[in-house]
């Protein structure tokens, strides 16, 4: 059994009819129950649900502080390498554009610790491409274990590996995993994932899963919004989080929330994913998993950042360059472009100002 | 009235302990100490960063005994582990045992946080295990050397108030040891309540952190606990189910 089994019932759902089905009294119902089912989430993501988003964000609300508190977390991305041995419709770092390629050394991997650190940051992802020759498991992990030097948490955000690889890590001391389906719907995931090894769906989907059983602490999901249809993308996403965590109890599941964004090509995507469409998406997940944490990324921009801080999200990303050595060098090629440039500090102000405390440290490597 | 509850050779006056975690402001804090009286405060040892300038130590002034939590912990090693950093980092040797396993509820593993009580105590931690109220473990952390047991009212961060209120009562009944109800009180009423039952003391944090207004709330449950404490000292009079009549209708029979 693996989420592979949950996701073929699902696909065989007659989507486009139930979505059109619901009522505003089953958008009632499940705004109102206190667990909800898959059912109940369909309710919540469909066109039913859009004149009650105020108190789906009432509810989502008043979850969030319960459990979470006042506080935001927050964290940054450092890019260690842009070599890419796939051609993905969507990312810059496609092996079909030619640009300087790069990865750090360990030498420049600590300058960028030192000046991330230094705006008081603790918890770090790091990302590559995908080339097990230029950027394999274990040059992640000797970069990881130079950084726990700097950082209290390293995450990392890299290309499927296998248990025992993942096992590897969490010994050397990486916290957390984060891995994007990008798109569930298996069609549209072969049309953009046109070349490499990222073309096998099924190694991919169940990366997070191998994550939870080689002992990660926390496991962060999601779809790449505005690939397909957001609804369904959405569900199958919230879907995937119940099951790792009923499995994996011991596992934080954490969910993203990733739009499109521009990058060095030409696509555009074929869902467009509104700013209610986000928020609809937002409040059906914290609805769905009360106590999952939801995390929000440069990608969206500083006013609407500002709003959804209230709205069910738990960690934020600040201070962030998408280019690989992108605190310390310049001429990198941006992995795709962010909206939100503001440093560490103007995120620590916007959150203090909307009655939020920034929490810059929520864990300890212990191993 | 001089009541003081005495835990782990240190005497306290005030039974209501408050948490850290969810303020929107570490200054807050401070002034939540001030107004609720609490003389205790629960810190999770994963967010001291020694490193930060808002470190959020600092904002706990030098009378307050500190109780370190392992919150985040998975597992009693985990636990052991999170308590040891905590001593060496000079919060003193009070520790709030937090084994959690489920991510889902939040509810604590009673079997993990035995074992981590066990390796605490032993190496001379005044420990206080968070748990779910269950005689049979509570029984087996006082052999562990727990200083208190503290079981929760309903899970943490929900509010619900004391939906263990049967298993608590018992706990008060049967352990030889302070009962503190941790988590899920959410009114003064229900911290009242708890305190009316024989509970030793409260700790909450969502409650205040979370109120409108947090200083007022913080003030509200100084005055609940200690109405409360007051209610079970002066031992409530029994309760009857039906009136009980003044004049009976068998005193004639003498
Ligand atoms: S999304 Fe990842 S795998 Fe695909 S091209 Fe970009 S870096 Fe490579």
């Amino acid at each position: 059994m693996s989420f592979y089994d949950t996701l073929a019932r699902l696909t065989q759902l007659p989507f486009d009819g139930l979505l059109k089905q619901y009522t505003s009294a089953d958008v009632r119902r499940a705004v109102q129950a206190e667990q909800l089912d898959e059912e109940a989430l369909l309710a919540l993501l469909s066109p039913a649900a859009e004149p009650y988003l105020e108190e789906m964000a009432q509810k989502a609300q008043r979850l969030t502080r319960s459990h979470f508190g006042h506080v935001m977390q927050l964290f940054t991305p450092m890019y260690l390498a842009d070599f890419c041995v796939n051609h993905c419709t969507y990312c810059s770092f496609s092996s079909i554009y030619d640009f300087p390629r790069k990865k750090l050394t360990i030498e420049e991997v600590r300058k960028e610790a030192e000046i991330i650190a230094a705006t008081g940051l603790r918890h770090l992802l790091i990302l590559t491409g995908e080339s097990r020759k230029e950027s394999p498991a274990a040059y992640v992990k000797e970069c990881a274990e130079v950084l726990r030097e700097y950082f209290a948490s390293v995450s990392i955000e890299v290309n499927p590996l296998s248990t025992a690889e993942y096992k590897e890590l969490v010994q050397a001391g990486v916290d957390g995993l984060t891995l994007y389906q990008e798109v569930y719907h298996q069609d549209t995931y072969s049309k953009l994932h046109v070349k490499g090894p990222k073309r096998v769906y099924r190694n991919r989907l169940d990366a997070p899963e191998r994550g939870c059983q080689a002992g990660f602490r926390s496991v962060n999901i999601g779809a790449l919004l505005g690939m397909y249809d957001w609804r369904q993308e959405a569900f199958m996403t919230a879907v995937h989080a119940r099951y790792l965590q009923d499995k994996y109890p011991d596992c934080e599941i954490g969910l993203s929330i990733p739009r499109f964004r521009p990058y060095l090509g030409q696509f555009n995507p074929e869902s467009d994913v509104t700013d209610r469409a986000l928020v609809q998406i937002i409040l059906a997940y914290r609805l769905f998993l009360p106590r999952a944490g939801i995390s929000l990324s440069t990608r969206e921009a500083p006013a609407l950042r500002d709003q959804l801080v209230h709205l069910g999200i738990t960690k934020m990303s600040a201070g962030v360059s998408t280019e690989v050595g992108g605190h310390t060098m310049e001429g990198g090629t941006p992995q795709f472009e962010i909206s939100d440039n503001r440093s560490v500090q103007e995120i620590t102000d916007m959150l203090y100002q909307k009655g939020l405390q920034p929490v810059f440290k929520d864990w300890d490597i212990l191993v | 009235m001089q009541d003081p509850l005495i835990i782990g050779g240190v005497t306290l006056s005030s039974r209501l302990f408050i948490g850290t975690g969810k303020y929107s402001r570490n200054t807050l804090i401070p002034e939540v100490i001030a107004r609720s009286g609490s003389q205790v405060i629960t810190v999770a040892l994963r967010r001291v960063d020694p490193q930060s300038n808002d470190n959020i130590i600092s904002h706990i002034p030098e009378h307050m005994t500190l109780l370190p939590n392992t919150s985040g912990a998975r597992t009693a090693e985990e636990a052991v582990r999170i308590a040891r950093l905590a001593r060496a980092a000079g919060l003193g040797n009070w520790v709030k045992i937090e084994v959690i396993n489920d991510q889902k509820y939040l509810l604590p593993d009673n079997m993990e946080t035995i074992r981590a009580t066990e390796i605490l105590a032993a190496e001379g931690f005044v420990v206080l295990p968070y748990m779910s109220p269950d005689l049979s473990a509570a029984l087996r952390l006082k052999a562990a050397g727990a200083a208190a047991v503290m079981p929760l009212g309903a899970p943490i961060g929900s509010n619900r108030g004391l939906k263990t209120r049967e298993l608590v009562r018992i706990l008060i009944a049967e352990v030889d040891l302070p009962v503190i109800v941790d988590a899920g009180i959410g009114r003064p009423s229900e911290a009242a309540e708890a305190m009316e039952m024989g509970a030793a003391a409260v700790l909450l944090n969502t409650a205040i952190a979370t109120a409108r207004d947090p200083l007022g709330m913080a003030e509200a449950f100084r005055e609940a606990v200690s109405a409360g404490r007051r209610a079970y000292l002066a031992g409530l009079g029994p309760v009857e189910e039906g009136a009980s009549a003044s004049s009976p209708l068998t005193g004639f029979l003498g």
